[in-house]
């Protein structure tokens, strides 16, 4: 019997269940690794060959070198590990998820102050709120072109 | 016996560490947030407990997937302020309360409940934050500290009905401690908050508020929120507040006392992703 995951249809959110951990295992023990900063320092003089060391796919491999963290989640990982390499590169938890959003940092906080995003047409997906696939990426980014 | 005098529920977000350790806390971005715990640390100075039973998570820091307790107890004498990868942040080192952690260990399995004993780790800002929100910048945390940490990270958490069943175990286990203990039970995390994907950014102010109502009046209804509904409604992240259950459950009117008098309620958004929000619960 399949088990119950109600959480499918939330649009643009990766709910970080036994599955995903499955799949990110390798790629949320690098992140685990960078706790140290020794292994920070060897990271940042190579991160390729850092990478390499770990049981990762390659495409978690690229995601991390993109810095793609939409992409690293989909391949498994988890936003409180993934903020290990945020925090190797000097960035905070708001650049972090405003990242994941496509707009400016600017635009991210401003959003915040004015009381965050709203939860009305970002519930189920078909909705039509800012968070739905068919208005990614949102900020700037989504109007250009 | 020991008893537990009052619960105290609050956000733990990292910002609000990072402000206070650099001094932030008078800047026009802060200001309104610290303004409310002012009396929160008056309070704290007024009603200073013996032992502070902490209820919070750990965010990828003394635990890896290498190992994933759903529900863990410090029993250890100490725990040091953890590197999350920013250095450790500039606070006292937590001091533990082996006797009574390990009672309510022992109390508490036998009440069903398979906690995981930890006797070694260190505390990240989901144990430090709420200490410094409370407490300000001392050079030692006014009371011994049990850590209690709950699994939020990786999906299947506890249902919010057994964290609230856990917090009535956890007030049988405190009363039946021969020391004459006053004890406060904290429940942290929360409120609405998204830290991933187009979504991110989320607040709700009216389902936080909501929410808030029921935990103080109507506990019952609070614990029966289902997972679905705090993903949905107050964020992947706003999951967290099954921590806040486990307090709420140990209160004396869930046993059959009188309600609880409201000492403080606070809300307010934003700090960094999340919508802050803050209740202190004396038992009469």
């Amino acid at each position: 019997m399949a088990l119950d995951k109600p959480y499918k249809d939330v649009p643009g959110t990766i709910i970080f269940d036994a599955e995903q951990s499955r799949k990110g295992y390798w790629l949320n023990q690098f992140c685990m690794s960078l706790m140290k900063a020794e292994n920070r320092e060897r990271f940042k003089a190579d991160e390729r060959a850092y990478l390499d060391e770990w049981a990762m796919t390659e495409e978690q491999k690229q995601a991390v070198l993109a810095r793609d963290l939409n992409w690293c989640m989909r391949t498994g990982g988890n936003i409180y590990f993934l903020a290990k390499i945020g925090a190797t590169d000097g960035k905070s938890f708001q650049q972090m998820a405003g990242s994941m959003t496509g707009m400016t940092e600017e635009e991210y906080r401003n959003m915040m102050l004015n009381g965050g995003r709203s939860a009305e047409g970002n519930r189920y997906l078909g909705e039509d709120g800012d968070a739905q696939p068919q208005h990614q990426p949102q900020g700037s980014a989504g109007k250009k072109g | 016996m020991a008893r537990i005098t009052a619960s105290v529920y609050t956000s733990h977000v990292p910002a609000i560490g990072a402000a206070i350790d650099l001094g932030k806390t008078q800047e026009d971005y802060w200001k309104p947030l610290f303004a409310g715990y002012d009396f929160s640390k008056q309070w704290m100075k007024d009603n200073k407990p013996d032992v502070i039973f902490l209820v919070y998570n750990d965010h990828a820091t003394a635990f890896s997937l290498d190992l994933i307790p759903t529900f863990a107890i410090g029993t250890a004498a100490e725990y040091q302020p953890a590197d999350e990868g920013w250095g450790p942040r500039p606070v006292p080192k937590v001091i533990g309360h082996p006797e009574l952690a390990s009672h309510i260990a022992q109390s508490v399995i036998q009440q069903d409940f398979d906690l995981t004993i930890v006797n070694k780790m260190d505390v990240d800002h989901g144990l430090t934050v709420p200490l410094s929100l409370m407490c300000g910048q001392p050079e030692a945390w006014p009371c011994p500290v049990i850590p209690f940490a709950v699994n939020v990270v990786q999906y299947p958490v506890p249902s919010g009905q057994r964290c609230y069943n856990l917090g009535k175990a956890i007030r049988k286990a405190v009363e039946s401690f021969d020391q004459d203990l006053n004890v406060q039970i904290w429940g942290t995390g929360g409120m609405s908050h998204q830290l991933q994907g187009a979504r991110a950014g989320l607040i709700n102010r009216e389902w936080d508020n909501a929410w808030l109502d029921q935990l103080i009046n109507d506990p019952e209804a609070a614990a029966a929120t289902p997972h679905i509904d705090y993903v949905r409604e107050a964020g992947s992240e706003g999951i967290e507040l099954v921590m806040w259950l486990i307090a709420r459950g140990a209160m004396a009117d869930v046993a059959g006392g009188p309600a609880p008098k409201l000492a403080h309620r606070f809300y307010h958004v934003p700090a960094s992703n999340t919508a802050v929000g803050h209740v202190i619960l004396e038992n009469s």
